[in-house]
């Protein structure tokens, strides 16, 4: 049911993204985009009751110094988290850019409505 | 001797933060600066030909760390990307002064080289991601880069479609970590080898055929390309058409497809059918163009599906067993094919250029009789066309050859009669501009015309000496054996390509 729902967030970005003709709405559809495939990674990694992936003594069995099986089966996968950081700070750099194309844009045709912005055809 | 594979990331990612440093006074440093970093890069690139080898990141072991891997492929592009940067880098030297802020211009540019590097020697698949949007961004920024109506119009065309393609991978790669447990492309596939293609995975699979074919610009997905390439600056449309569509899109979708989840028939239809679109499209909606720039943009879509052809037919005739000589020649070809666009698409975008800012327009209709004023640039556009359009003994004919001999090879015959007739409308495209930019009448407006020599002749010369030379890649079996045979062996090993890197 969640990854319905994230899908379905997706799906919203990508629909705003295709059929808006304003160009921030634009932005804002890949940005909603983005954010669901975020929250998906983050989902992957999720684990209802887990534990912080981090391993201190009460994880080690004081017997055999092996890390307790509880632990193993209880500790959250990192691996996404770091995957999302990642993802987060790629798609600030893409937003940042196409906002400030954005502003250029309205500068020289004052407007923000890519039905009007049609220079180039053919 | 063989070469640390970082280096090929690291040269250029360097490089880029330095140059900004020089500010407008270093201009000729920076300049320099670049040209050395890229040459650099060429020599190690030639270097790298013939071997392979997997480094892992921090010593940590692969399923865990990051690794790089060089192999066939990898080497093949990676000599394409520094053959097709060092010339466009020397074009620049002259070409770019016609800009301000030079030094961003240099540096945007090494950060697009190091992106594909990237791109090409990643191990892992959420690496490749990032540095596709190393690249991609870059790109973005420079098709923007003169701040005019169209490029900023262009710019945005671009970053949008390639936004979206960008996420689809991303979301593609989440699907695939979710399913297999595993970002390691070797890892991932073996654990798909096991499993099979669950429907999860068979969903990755297509979005990762949308999110690479936008960026390859194949026909359903080729909007943005037309009016991004003729936008950007002369070099970097021939960065763009030469080598980023194909790093991005094609290398990509190819490691994805043939190493990571194997073939299938199905799957090589697919590719097949995205081929002969590209091709009749694009070649139909160039001859019309009278935009010299957007006429070679058209052009490219065209051409990007033979190489997709080639790679499609050899998919099928591995995938039903059939047999290999022939998978492994239409591979060829297309991967040949791949090779031979880079350099005369490239070549072709740099003549424009030098016509551009001879005459200040981009309308065939207002030049004519050029080939008197500018013969550096008329002789190199001749062999460049005659490269494309498959004139013997020219570059193109040997990769179209062998794609028409493998398409008969698999009785697939009407395959290679739409490769003859749209070599055919190619020669008409490019008749197209001889006809109205070298000959005719010479327009008032363009008496005083003066073609720029130095570096930009250069740069176009040593393009199109390799024009003429490619075909020797086919011809001379050294050569074949050490730079292309192994390309295609990564492509026909197919799975293998797991126990390979897992036991490198």
């Amino acid at each position: 049911m969640p990854y319905a729902l994230c899908f379905l967030l997706f799906m919203i970005g990508l629909y705003c993204a295709v059929v808006k003709k304003n160009m921030v709405k634009i932005v804002i559809g890949i940005m909603v985009m983005e954010y669901a495939v975020n929250l998906f990674l983050i989902m992957l990694g999720y684990r209802t009751g887990g534990e912080a992936p981090i391993i201190d003594k009460t994880n080690i069995d004081p017997q055999t110094g092996q890390i307790i099986a509880g632990f193993v089966n209880n500790a959250v996968d990192p691996l996404p988290q770091a995957l999302v950081l990642t993802a987060i700070v790629i798609s600030l750099g893409s937003l940042a850019l196409m906002i400030s194309i954005c502003i250029r844009t309205y500068e020289k045709y004052g407007t923000f409505d890519i039905t009007e912005i049609r220079r180039l055809k053919g | 001797m063989s070469v640390p594979l970082p280096v090929f990331i690291a040269v250029p990612l360097v490089t880029a933060f330095i140059l900004p440093a020089f500010g407008r006074k270093g201009k000729a440093v920076a300049t320099a600066w670049a040209n050395l970093a890229t040459v650099a890069l060429l020599v190690l690139a030639a270097l790298s030909v013939g071997q392979s080898g997997v480094y892992e990141i921090g010593k940590w072991p692969i399923p865990l760390g990051i690794n790089l891997v060089l192999d066939g492929l990898s080497s093949l592009l990676l000599l394409a990307i520094s053959v097709v940067s060092a010339a466009a880098m020397l074009f620049s030297a002259r070409y770019m002064e016609q800009y301000t802020a030079k030094a961003k211009y240099l540096s945007l540019f090494l950060l697009m080289v190091a992106g594909m590097n990237g791109v090409v020697l990643s191990g892992d698949l959420f690496n490749l991601f990032v540095f596709l949007e190393i690249a991609s961004i870059a790109s973005y920024a420079l098709v923007g880069f003169g701040c005019e109506h169209e490029e900023l119009e262009a710019s945005f065309k671009y970053m949008v479609l390639g936004s979206i393609g960008s996420i689809f991978v991303l979301f593609a790669v989440a699907l695939v970590y979710g399913n297999t447990g595993s970002l390691n492309m070797a890892y991932a596939s073996k654990a798909i080898q096991s499993s099979g293609l669950n429907p999860g995975l068979g969903f990755a699979l297509s979005l990762f055929i949308v999110g690479f074919g936008l960026k390859a610009a194949l026909v359903p997905f080729h909007a943005w390309l037309p009016d991004a390439h003729p936008s950007a600056p002369a070099p970097i449309s021939a960065m763009l058409s030469g080598v980023l569509i194909k790093t991005l899109g094609i290398y990509a979708l190819v490691r994805v497809v043939f190493n990571v989840f194997g073939v299938s028939v199905q799957l090589g239809w697919l590719l097949i059918a995205l081929a002969l679109f590209s091709m009749v499209a694009g070649a139909f909606l160039a001859i019309g163009q009278w935009d010299i720039k957007r006429l070679m943009a058209y052009s490219s879509i065209s051409q990007i599906g033979y190489v997709v052809l080639g790679i499609g037919v050899g998919a099928t005739l591995i995938a039903k067993g059939a047999n290999m000589a022939w998978a492994s020649l239409a591979i060829l070809g297309g991967l040949l094919h791949l090779v031979n666009h880079a350099v005369y698409k490239s070549l072709l975008f740099l003549t424009s250029g030098s016509v551009q800012m001879a005459t200040g327009t981009r309308e065939m209709r207002k030049m004519g009789g050029l080939a008197e004023r500018m013969p550096i640039t008329r002789t190199t556009c001749t062999v460049a066309s005659a490269a494309i359009v498959g004139i013997p003994p020219f570059s193109g004919f040997w990769s179209k050859l062998i794609l028409v001999i493998a398409a008969v090879q698999a009785h697939l015959y009407w395959i290679a009669a739409i490769i003859v007739f749209v070599s055919l409308c190619t020669l008409i495209m490019y008749l197209k501009v001889q006809r109205y930019v070298f000959l005719g009448e010479l327009p008032e407006a363009l008496q005083e015309t003066k073609e720029h020599h130095g570096s930009m002749a250069v740069a176009m010369v040593f393009l199109a000496c390799l024009c003429v030379l490619m075909g020797l890649l086919v011809i001379v079996p050294s050569l074949r054996a050490n730079i292309l045979d192994p390309a295609v062996n990564v492509l026909i090993e197919g799975l293998g390509y797991s126990a390979r890197v897992i036991n490198m």
